[in-house]
């Protein structure tokens, strides 16, 4: 009998791993009040960069507030569609990209000029749809960052808008400010300073679909339905400079094809979310967990 | 006063003694430690914890206090290798007092300033006790090596059922100090650019700099340096649970000069990750690994048909099921050898299988992705080690009939689910999607944790019966005084 029941438990913890995730499941809609179009600008000077708080410097730019929401890209799809800039390729958006110098450095692969992925349309969750005309945005998704959008995706955007991706100097000031922090709000997390896995937002159910990404802005010291946020903007007033989701940033590296995330995602621990916290992947990547912002 | 002597006594200078506290140390360290992290992060574990011990935590300094914690834990595990070692083999009287003491002062220093260091505020007199708990450690290391000697005549041997040469030189004893002796080489290619790097305060993880193509030497060293220093871990406790079950025979033969030959040349390759040889140094370890791996597979192969022999002596013609109930009657004896085996399918099948398909398939996934493979890959490695010592642990026990089969059972079964689910979700990639992921991770983590967490309470089951046992005049410590492991040798 006790092996029966054991065995019972057993598969009954495996069935409920191997359960279907309803990745379209409701989702509360809260407006931050956070203007995703606004810019702001950075000061040229020395900062401390990175876990060892080497001094570098920049000159001033400007950068944008927010990731780039699925509104803002599904606007400039229509735009550049129109425009011959991206094209339908089946399922998938592409564009035209110069393509890097080639070194031969081991693991290093051939980033070649030609037309590269932008974003999959046939991908579950993603959160643009495309009735072969007009690019759309999936309801309660628009102020949430743009997606499972790749290194070539967010790229194409930035440019398209006369703008360019951060480098990751660029990004790690824009976050930190002149300061050691190690993250944009100051020395520790709380759970209401950012979404990042398991932090209990609104918008996560571990049990099930498991993070999901939070408006951008969200994290702006307001109360949302009984849950209250700790403002956490960066010294610049930057948001989401932690969690959420990871931010391509623009550098090409020597050597390397490999292209680097900053800030941490809402698949993360805490721990991602320190500022100098660096992540890569090829190009090609995405993820529902990555996004990007532009920097000009 | 003379009780408490005794106990004393027993405690730190018998061999079942030292590995008893050496155990208890790393059984507290995990129970609290593992709370910080992990599930128990998310359900608010980790904060409780910290404010109950008053700790310290910045949120900057993790890579440093990670290091610390590695160290710490790790040189408990080198120190219960040492005093097998010392209780197995023979050896000068002196040597055998002097390797014991000083390494037990110094992984009892290292632990606790350490870890007072680490999580506690950055008293800096912590911290310099701490490295004199690492050099006290080295330092027993050498004496270690001159007590293995092997060319020392007084160890050479007759007995043609062992491995050794036409003039008695002894090729177990050769392995042990070979061994022992790249160990001790090995700690200096952390200790440099732990200096180095340490002067700067500039601590990081070698898993959040694996991908980048150009590193400099003092990375390449670190990287080398916990390889190296795990996969010696590995080959002295093969050795050790050779020795403990008394492996001889033709298989000894030819294992022995493979564990020599694979630990030599191992190291030369990863020592090799420093030189301008860097590149090829990736063949020389697995040109080096390979005979490691093949001896301990030899080891597997004379323990599973001696069980099988021994079981089954009373059957004039036993059948499969005859064998394989005789290969599993005892535990403890089989399970070191059975958690080698399944270390190929939870680490070195997973390490080769990432090798091969790394460029096509595991460097297209984040880097993150890839640190959750080299960090599960590396800590399944180390808690297969841990388990072995505790099967053999069991033994030195005296644990018999039912006690024997749960406590053997108990720590093979439930480190296997563990360490399976583990490899599941390193790979995991392969067959969900980020996005669908949750409830697969969900179920992976329940069993990591139920494996893990009941082996630790098993643990503390048997530390909470040896520290009653103290109290006992007559206890089971009376009988572990003076006995050695070398008479507990399988005849």
């Amino acid at each position: 009998m006790k092996r029966i029941f054991l065995t019972l438990c057993l598969c009954a913890a495996l069935l409920a791993s191997c359960s279907p995730v309803d990745l379209n499941a409701p989702m509360p809609t809260f407006d931050t009040g956070v203007d995703s179009n606004a810019w702001v600008q950075i000061p040229a000077g020395e900062f401390h960069f990175g876990q060892h708080e080497d001094i570098e410097s920049t000159e001033a730019y400007e950068i944008m507030i927010t990731d780039v929401t699925t509104a803002q890209y599904a606007d400039f799809l229509n735009m550049a569609l129109v425009d011959g800039y991206v094209k339908v390729d089946g399922d998938k958006i592409v564009g035209f990209y110069p393509g890097d110098e080639f070194r031969g450095v081991k693991h290093e692969e051939k980033i070649e000029a030609g037309d590269w992925l932008f974003i999959p349309l046939n991908d579950p969750s993603q959160r643009i749809k495309f009735d072969g005309k007009i690019f759309t945005v999936q309801a309660g998704y628009e102020n949430h960052p743009m997606t499972n959008v790749t290194w070539f995706g967010a790229w194409g955007y930035c440019e398209y808008n006369d703008s360019r991706l951060p480098t990751e100097i660029e990004w790690e000031k824009a976050g930190r400010g002149e300061d050691e922090r190690p993250f944009p709000w100051g020395e520790e997390i709380l759970r209401e300073n950012a979404n990042y896995y398991s932090s209990r937002d609104p918008f996560e159910d571990m049990s099930s679909f498991g993070s999901r990404t939070s408006p951008v802005g969200f994290y702006n010291g307001q109360m949302y339905d009984g849950y209250q946020t700790v403002d956490s903007a960066s010294p610049y007033g930057l948001y989401d400079m932690a969690g959420n989701v990871w931010q391509w940033t623009g550098d090409v590296y020597e050597g390397m094809h490999y292209r680097f995330m900053r800030g941490g995602s809402k698949d993360t621990y805490d721990m991602d979310l320190r500022l100098w916290v660096r992540n890569n992947a090829t190009p090609t990547y995405f993820s529902p967990g990555v996004g990007f912002r532009c920097a000009r | 006063m003379p009780a408490l002597k005794t106990r004393f006594n027993y405690l730190f200078n018998s061999t079942k003694g030292l590995i008893l506290v050496a155990i208890a140390m790393i059984g507290i360290v995990t129970a609290i430690w593992g709370m910080l992290s992990g599930p128990m992060a998310e359900m608010g574990v980790r904060e409780v914890v910290i404010k109950l011990f008053g700790m310290d935590i910045v949120q900057a300094e993790r890579e440093g206090r990670i290091i610390i914690l590695y160290h710490s834990i790790a040189m408990a595990i080198v120190a219960i290798e040492t005093y097998m070692v010392t209780g197995l083999l023979k050896m000068k009287a002196f040597f055998k007092t002097a390797i014991n003491a000083i390494i037990t002062v110094g992984y009892i220093l290292t632990m606790i300033f350490g870890m007072g260091f680490a999580y506690f505020g950055h008293n800096w007199a912590f911290h310099g006790v701490y490295i004199f708990g690492l050099s006290l450690i080295f330092f027993a290391g050498v004496l270690l090596c001159i007590a293995l000697y092997p060319w020392n005549k007084e160890y050479y041997v007759t007995d043609n059922e062992y491995a050794h040469t036409k003039s008695g030189f002894d090729l177990e004893r050769a392995a042990f100090f070979a061994t022992a002796v790249t160990t001790v080489l090995s700690a200096l290619f952390g200790a440099v650019p732990g200096s180095f790097f340490g002067n700067g305060f500039e601590a990081f993880l070698a898993e959040n700099v694996i991908r980048l193509p150009e590193k400099t030497t003092m990375e390449y060293s670190v990287i080398g340096h916990l390889h190296i220093m795990l996969a010696l871990i590995g080959i002295m406790i093969t050795l050790i649970i050779g020795r403990w079950l008394n492996f001889k025979g033709i298989l000894h033969k030819v294992a022995m000069p493979l564990m020599i030959l694979g630990t030599i040349v191992l190291n030369l390759g990863v020592w090799g990750v420093v030189t301008p040889l860097e590149p090829i140094a990736h063949m020389v370890i697995y040109v080096g690994a390979t005979p490691s791996m093949f001896a301990a597979l030899l080891l597997l192969i004379w323990d599973w048909n001696k069980l099988i022999k021994d079981g089954t002596a009373h059957i004039q013609k036993p059948n499969l099921g005859h064998k394989l109930s005789a290969l599993v009657r005892d535990p403890l004896k089989f399970g070191p050898t059975w958690q080698m085996l399944f270390m190929n399918f939870t680490t070195s099948g997973i390490g080769i299988f990432m090798a091969i398909k790394l460029d096509e398939v595991f460097r297209v996934w984040p880097a993150r992705e890839e640190r959750i493979e080299l960090t599960g890959h590396w800590h399944v490695l180390s808690a297969i080690i841990a388990t072995i010592i505790l099967l053999y642990f069991g033994d030195m026990n005296g644990f018999k009939g039912k006690l024997r089969q749960w406590y053997g059972w108990s720590i093979i079964i439930l480190s296997d689910i563990a360490f399976g689910a583990v490899t599941v979700f390193e790979m995991k990639r392969l067959f969900v999607t980020e996005a669908e992921q949750q409830p697969l991770v969900n179920g992976l983590m329940y069993a990591i944790d139920f494996g893990l967490g009941m082996l630790l309470v098993i643990l503390a089951i048997l530390l909470v019966y040896r520290l009653t046992d103290l109290f006992k005049n007559k206890g089971r410590w009376t009988e572990e005084l003076d006995h050695e492991l070398a008479q507990e040798v399988n005849q």
